[in-house]
């Protein structure tokens, strides 16, 4: 973790902060909307990096536990129970204890088996969740903000945007620490040789069981904060399709950098704002069929962006294991 | 409850099952031989639905459009290896997962361009809407016996060639070590196009026997993907027979388990809780049965190879 990446990392924050006063100036709120958006993704996409860049552990459900979040909130608010201090540990819970259980299986698989797995343990919550008819089954419910007994009101966008971005930033700062440890030198460590460790006497089943659980639970309290956004929960937050996209973050940022995940989000939503409207100012009616861009260009940075955005920043461009690894 | 119900639930299951192997069959072959997990793979299913659709409006037979579906599914499977897949061998799982998931960005795309974003509907011909009594008083439809019918015929066909042909001999070597097969001589390159241009051709027959059931509209395959991995996992990576045997598992256990669940569970508990408990239990039956599966063998049940 050199120094360039702690600057890399105050620069993109001190942007983030910078945001709200700027669109206030120009009046340009929609910004600011979009920006925490962002945020919230580059908080679900930072945890992925804890377990798939540190920890070599390709989890293709990770949007599931942003579902948990924005469940948990979605159904305590059903039943009339805004108070996010009662929330946010009900939502913490349940993404810990899910992401424990679906952990605890997983993990007792490696490599495909690994990414088939987790796939198929999100797809059964995702169906699960259309089977809520309570809850709105497929089309979801709407829910209210989270209520802070009058300290934060997350109705205010100026507040609620200050609380997505102190919530990156203290997730930023906790892995970044949490990675310099002994217990991320162990994750890390397993990654390149998890053979190895177990031979020098680490039991790395139970190590990468607690990063799976941690990832697990920062995910879900980015679900929180999303169900907050939206005033509005449903299952397709949990799609499949949506964890691929938390990968491709994780993946175009730059893999096992923390901050690169931050930059990977925004790349990707605001690729994703503005390619349509690019595309539609290039021929009309064109803008509807994006993904037909966006397609190859995912496959061009998986092909060619070694190391990502971050590796545009940082001195040393980290490298991708051995083809067992994946 | 009534046994001609859970009959008739079984058959429909045993179809759904036979499905899911056409479409895990190619899956598991390509990972089998050249290390790649596709998740394209269901876009497969998709084009030969629509191909299949196309082609019955032009040619006005049933029977005629799958005959020209059937070659151009090869052609676009063969296409697919070329241009993109081939470079992917050798990059590492990840990598493989979210460039073929690119891949499925595109395709979606190019067939709401190509076809509308507007559900198809392929209607069958009149000889294959009827019914026949199997078991007196249980009447089934035809078409869903002959998908039946053409799903074990695959498997037996993949079976023998698997088994008993060069090919076969070639695909089993590659799956062990495909650089000594390359090493003696056989062109490495045109068998891994074939042997994914037939996956490709199994999962597009999976989509043309799915069109006339229900419609065809961009992105159907995905969900059947998810299935296939699941039925992959429990069968064990890389096993033809244990892709088979998972698969009529993973259809039975979803199919029945939708219908008896919910019966079953009013025995146990007040009949609105079964009601809402039922169906929400039964689409999560056969993950259920996955985990159990895996604590019991982390490899599936047939492990062809450690993955």
């Amino acid at each position: 973790m050199d120094r360039r990446q702690i600057w890399l990392s105050l620069a993109t924050l001190a942007m983030f902060a910078a945001v709200p006063p700027l669109t206030v100036i120009f009046d340009q709120p929609f910004y600011m909307d979009m920006i925490a958006r962002i945020m919230v993704f580059a908080i679900a996409a930072v945890s992925l990096d804890l377990i798939l860049g540190h920890g070599g552990m390709v989890s293709f459900g990770h949007a599931v536990y942003m579902g948990v979040g924005a469940y948990a909130v979605g159904i305590l608010s059903y039943y009339g129970l805004d108070n996010g201090f009662l929330q946010i540990p009900v939502a913490l819970g349940a993404s810990a204890l899910i992401g424990l259980v679906f952990g605890a299986m997983s993990l007792r698989t490696t490599g495909v088996y690994f990414i088939m797995i987790t796939l198929a343990f999100a797809q059964m919550l995702y169906f699960l969740a259309i089977s809520l008819e309570e809850f709105g089954g497929d089309d979801g419910m709407s829910s209210m903000r989270s209520e802070f007994g009058g300290v934060i009101d997350m109705y205010d966008a100026m507040q609620f945007y200050y609380v997505i971005f102190v919530v990156l930033a203290l997730v930023l700062f906790g892995l970044h620490r949490l990675v310099l440890s002994r217990f991320g030198m162990v994750i890390r460590a397993a990654r390149s040789n998890d053979r190895r460790m177990q031979a020098v006497g680490f039991p790395t089943y139970r190590y990468k069981l607690a990063a799976f659980t941690l990832a697990s639970t920062i995910c879900g309290l980015a679900g929180v904060l999303f169900a907050n956004l939206n005033e509005f929960v449903s299952p397709d937050v949990m799609h499949w399709t949506h964890s691929g996209e938390l990968m491709v973050m994780v993946i175009m940022g730059g893999m096992g950098t923390l901050i690169g995940p931050v930059l990977g989000a925004t790349a990707f939503l605001l690729l994703e704002e503005y390619l349509p409207q690019w595309m539609e100012m290039a021929m009309t009616n064109a803008g509807e069929h994006w993904a037909i861009i966006m397609g190859p260009i995912l496959i061009a940075i998986v092909l060619f962006g070694r190391g990502g955005i971050h590796a545009l920043f940082a001195a040393t461009i980290w490298r991708s294991g051995g083809k067992r690894n994946g | 409850m009534d046994p001609l119900l859970l009959l008739e639930q079984f058959f429909n299951g045993l179809q759904f099952g036979v499905m899911l192997f056409l479409i895990a069959a190619g899956l598991t072959l390509v990972f089998g031989i050249m290390d790649m997990v596709n998740l394209a793979h269901g876009s497969l299913v998709m084009i030969g639905a629509y191909l299949a659709t196309t082609f019955i409006g032009w040619t006005g037979s049933f029977l005629g459009g799958l005959a020209l579906a059937i070659p151009a599914t090869f052609a676009v499977g063969a296409l697919v290896e070329v241009v993109a897949l081939r470079t992917l061998y050798r990059r590492n799982h990840l990598e493989q997962v979210l460039a073929t998931f690119g891949l499925i960005l595109f395709f979606n795309e190019i067939v709401r361009i190509i076809w509308g974003p507007i559900s198809l509907y392929s209607g069958l011909p009149d000889y294959l809407t009827g019914q026949v009594e199997i078991i007196p008083g249980a009447p089934y439809p035809v078409f869903r016996l002959i998908i039946i019918a053409v799903g074990l015929a695959v498997a037996g066909i993949i079976y023998a060639i698997v088994a008993h042909t060069r090919l076969g001999m070639l695909i089993r070597a590659g799956a062990s070590n495909n650089e000594m097969v390359g090493a003696l001589g056989i062109n490495i390159k045109s068998l891994f196009t074939f042997v994914f241009a037939l996956g490709a051709v199994f999962a597009g027959l999976a989509g043309m026997l799915l069109g006339p059931l229900t419609s065809v509209e961009p992105g159907i395959g995905e969900p059947l993907l998810i299935l296939a991995f699941v039925v992959i996992i429990i069968g064990g990576i890389g096993s033809i027979r244990g892709a088979f045997i998972a698969a009529i598992l993973v259809g039975v256990v979803d199919t029945v388990g939708r219908v008896a669940l919910p019966v079953l569970l009013r025995a146990f508990v007040t009949d609105a809780a079964a009601d809402t408990a039922g169906p929400a239990v039964a689409s999560m039956l056969i993950y259920i049965l996955m985990a159990a599966i895996l604590v019991v063998r982390p490899q599936g049940l047939f492990p062809a190879r450690t993955g």
